[in-house]
C-alpha cells in the first residue's frame, strides 16, 4: 500500500499550562511512501518521529493535513479500520496470554461477516509464527521468552491480519547489541517476505542505514531529507542531517572560503569553487588520508586499533568536538607520528555548509547570489 | 556468612519479641483455654480438660445465630461491594473533569468513624414514636408501608447491616481498584485499538486479567474482615446484638468474656478458635484459586 503524507501537522496543548503556545510534535510533513518497501524514519528523541507513526496508524488526529492510503483520505478513519499494524517499542505483548493466544487476539476481534473459523485462523496463527520463526514457543508466556523472541511474537500478532502496511516503533532499542543485529536482518527478511509496506522508527542511524530501502531524516518535527541511505550520507542537505548519519560522526571545524579555497585556520585544505564566506566544514572520518605532505593537519593525540579499523584520534582547536577522527587503513598508520599529524582529504567526502543557515554549499554549483 | 545471618535476627529480634509476646503467645494461650473446662481468669484454675467448651459453643443458639448472621454478612457483602467498586473505580478513571473531586467523595467514608456513621445509618432507618425516619419515607412515597429497619423483622435488619457494611468497606476498595487500574500500561489499550477489539472484550481480556491480582487481594482481606465484623453491628444495634439477633462472632466471643453474660473465657476460647478455623479455611481456598487464575 502506497502512503501518502500531506502537509501533515500535529500541534499538542503544552504541558505547562502557563505556557499559551502549542508544542508543534510535526510540522507540515509531506511524504509519499512507496508500496512494498522498508522505510526507516530516522532522527534524535522527541523530533516527532513517533507521532508521524501514530498518526499514520489513527491513534492521533493529525491538527491539519491528510493522510492517504492507496489515495484514499483515511484521516478520520479509526485506527482499527485502517488496516494497520503496529508493533510497540516495549511490545506490549498481553502478559496473561500465552503465545499463541496472543497472536490469535486480532483474528478473534473480528465479528459479524468478517468472523473467521476457528480452523482459517488456527492457519494465519501457525502462518504467522512459522514466519517469524517462534513456532516452538507457542505455549509460553511472554515473561518466558528473551527481549528478542517477544520481539518476534509482536511482530507475528501484527502480521496475522495480513496488514496493509506495518509500522514500527524502535523495534530495536529494548535488545542487546547483538540482538540487534541480528534481529534487523530478520526484519529485513520478513518484510522481503510478506512484501507489506514497512516503516520503522528510530533514533540509530547505523540501524536505519542498515537494512532500509529509504530513509526519512526527521528533525525538531520536519523532515529534513529523504532518499537511499547511502545518498543522504554522500549527499546531506545541512549540518544536522551531516552529523546525525555516520559512525565516528562527520567532523565538523569553523572555516571559510577565501579564494576557491576552503580554509581551517591558516591551512587552505582543499580547492572549493564557491564565493568567499564562513561555513562549517564537515570532513567524515574516511576522508583524512595520512600524508607527510598533507595540507590538512592536526595534533596527534593517539592512535586506537579495534579490530579491523584503525582510527587516528587528534585535537584541533577549530573543531567543533574535542576530538577529531580519522579511520585509516591499518597499513597507513605506520606514518602517522606525533606531534603532529597530516592529511590530504577527499574532496568528495568533505562537506562545506553555510556558517548560518547550515545549508549545504555544493562547490561550483552556485553563483555569486549571496554577498 | 552465618555472621550476615546473625546480624539480620538482631535486626529481627524487635519485632520477632513482639510478635512472639503479643501474637503467637496469647494465640497459643487461647488454643490452650479452649481446652480447659471452666477455666477461671482470676483464680488461674479449671476442673477438667476435654471438648466441652466446643461441645457447649456449638449447641449455643447465640452462636448459632452469630455464626449464621456473620456468613450471610460474608457472602452477600463481599462480591457486592468489590463489584460495586469495581464499577465505580472504571467509571472514575473514564471520566477526565472532577476526577479528583469524585475520588474524595468516595474516599471520605474511609476516613469517618464508623460508629459515627452508624449513628447516621441508624437515624435514617429507624422508626420511633414520632417518625417513621427518612429511609422510610421514601418508601412511603413509593406506596409501601412503613418498615422497622432497626428493631423489625430479620431481613430488614439484615439488609440494613449488609447495605451498612458494603458502604463502610467500599472507599478502600475503589482506592484500591483506582490505582490498579491505572497501573495497566496505555500501550496494550493501544494494541488493542489497533486490532478493532470490543469495548466488552477489552474489559474481560485485558483489563480484569491485569487487575486480577489486586481484585484477589479485595476478596481475601475483605472475607477476612467481614468475618471478624463487629463494630459495625454495635454502631447499628446497639450493644446488645443476642436480643437484637444480629450479633456476629467476634460479637459472641466479647459477650463471653465481658459482656452481661459474660465471664467464661474458655467458651469465648473455642469460639475464637472456630472463627479462626473458618477464616483460615476460607482463605486457603481463596489463595489456591488466586494462585490458579493469575499466573503472571
Amino acid at each position: 500500500m502506497k502512503i501518502t503524507l500531506e502537509h501533515l501537522t500535529k500541534k499538542f496543548r503544552s504541558k505547562n499550562k502557563k505556557d499559551p503556545n502549542d508544542v508543534i510534535a510535526v510540522n507540515d510533513f509531506s511524504y509519499e511512501i512507496p508500496e512494498g518497501k522498508l522505510i526507516g524514519l530516522l532522527g534524535p528523541s522527541g523530533c516527532g518521529k513517533s507521532t508521524v507513526l501514530n498518526l499514520i496508524c489513527g491513534l492521533e488526529k493529525p491538527t491539519s493535513g491528510r493522510i492517504l492510503f492507496d489515495g484514499v483520505d483515511v484521516s478520520d478513519v479509526e485506527p482499527e479500520h485502517r488496516g494497520i499494524g503496529l508493533v510497540f517499542q516495549n511490545y506490549a505483548l498481553y502478559p496473561h496470554l500465552n503465545v499463541y493466544q496472543n497472536i490469535i487476539f486480532p483474528l478473534q476481534n473480528l465479528r459479524g461477516k468478517d468472523k473467521l473459523p476457528k480452523d482459517v485462523m488456527d492457519k494465519k496463527v501457525m502462518d504467522a509464527a512459522r514466519l517469524v520463526q517462534i513456532e516452538k514457543y507457542l505455549e509460553r508466556r511472554p515473561a518466558e521468552l528473551s527481549g528478542g523472541q517477544q520481539q518476534r511474537v509482536a511482530i507475528a500478532r501484527a502480521l496475522v491480519k495480513m496488514p496493509k502496511a506495518l509500522l514500527l516503533d524502535e523495534p530495536l532499542s529494548n535488545l542487546d547489541a547483538r540482538l540487534r543485529l541480528q534481529t534487523r536482518e530478520e526484519l529485513r527478511r520478513i518484510q522481503r517476505e510478506t512484501g507489506i509496506t514497512t516503516i520503522f522508527v528510530t533514533h540509530d542511524q547505523e540501524e536505519a542505514m542498515s537494512i532500509s530501502d529509504y530513509i526519512l531524516v526527521m528533525n525538531s518535527g520536519r523532515l529534513d531529507q529523504y532518499g537511499k541511505p547511502q545518498d543522504i550520507y554522500d549527499d546531506p542537505k545541512n549540518l544536522f542531517v551531516a552529523k546525525f548519519l555516520g559512525t565516528p560522526p562527520i567532523n565538523v571545524f569553523e572555516g571559510s572560503i577565501k579564494n576557491k579555497k576552503l580554509v581551517i585556520g591558516e591551512e587552505e585544505t582543499l580547492d572549493f569553487d564557491a564565493p568567499d564566506r564562513d561555513v562549517w566544514a564537515g570532513i567524515r572520518p574516511e576522508a583524512m588520508i595520512p600524508d607527510d605532505a598533507g595540507a590538512f593537519g592536526c595534533e596527534l593525540e593517539r592512535i586506537e586499533v579495534m579490530g579491523r579499523d584503525t582510527s587516528v584520534v587528534c585535537r584541533h582547536p577549530l573543531c567543533q568536538a574535542p576530538t577529531v577522527r580519522a579511520i585509516i587503513a591499518a597499513e597507513q598508520a605506520v606514518g602517522v607520528k606525533p606531534p603532529v599529524a597530516r592529511f590530504t582529504l577527499k574532496p568528495s567526502k568533505v562537506l562545506v555548509f553555510d556558517k548560518n543557515t547550515e545549508e549545504r554549499i555544493r562547490p561550483g554549483a552556485e553563483a555569486e547570489d549571496e554577498k | 556468612m552465618k555472621n550476615k545471618n546473625l546480624k539480620a535476627f538482631l535486626y529481627l529480634l524487635p519485632a520477632i519479641l513482639f510478635l512472639g509476646v503479643f501474637m503467637v503467645y496469647p494465640l497459643i494461650d487461647v488454643l490452650v483455654y479452649s481446652f480447659e473446662e471452666g477455666y477461671n481468669s482470676a483464680s488461674q484454675s479449671f476442673f477438667g480438660v476435654g471438648a466441652y467448651n466446643y461441645s457447649y459453643v456449638l449447641h449455643d443458639t447465640y452462636f448459632l445465630q452469630a455464626l449464621k448472621n456473620t456468613f450471610i454478612i460474608v457472602i452477600i457483602t463481599v462480591p457486592v461491594s468489590t463489584l460495586l467498586a469495581l464499577l465505580i473505580s472504571l467509571g472514575l478513571s473514564s471520566i477526565k473533569p472532577l476526577r479528583n473531586l469524585f475520588q474524595t467523595v468516595y474516599f471520605l467514608p474511609y476516613v469517618t468513624n464508623t460508629l459515627a456513621v452508624g449513628l447516621v445509618f441508624m437515624i435514617l432507618f429507624k422508626k420511633t414514636a414520632y417518625t417513621d425516619g427518612l429511609v422510610n419515607l421514601v418508601i412511603k412515597a413509593f406506596g409501601a408501608g412503613p418498615i422497622d429497619f432497626i428493631d423489625g423483622p430479620y431481613w430488614a435488619k439484615m439488609f440494613v447491616m449488609c447495605f451498612y457494611t458494603v458502604w463502610v468497606v467500599l472507599p478502600f476498595k475503589i482506592l484500591i481498584l483506582t490505582s490498579a487500574l491505572a497501573s495497566v500500561k496505555d500501550d496494550y489499550y493501544k494494541a488493542a485499538k489497533i486490532d478493532g477489539t470490543p469495548k466488552f472484550r477489552v474489559f474481560t481480556k485485558i483489563t480484569l486479567p491485569m487487575i486480577s491480582p489486586m481484585i484477589f487481594y479485595l476478596v481475601i482481606t475483605g472475607f477476612i474482615g467481614a468475618f471478624k465484623a463487629y463494630s459495625d453491628e454495635v454502631a447499628i444495634f446497639g450493644t446488645d446484638l443476642n436480643a437484637a439477633g444480629m450479633n456476629t462472632v467476634v460479637g459472641y466471643i466479647y459477650d463471653m468474656l465481658y459482656g452481661d453474660s459474660g465471664g467464661y473465657p474458655s467458651y469465648a476460647s473455642a469460639a475464637a478458635i472456630i472463627l479462626f478455623l473458618i477464616v483460615f479455611t476460607v482463605t486457603v481456598i481463596n489463595l489456591m484459586i488466586s494462585k490458579r487464575k493469575t499466573v503472571y
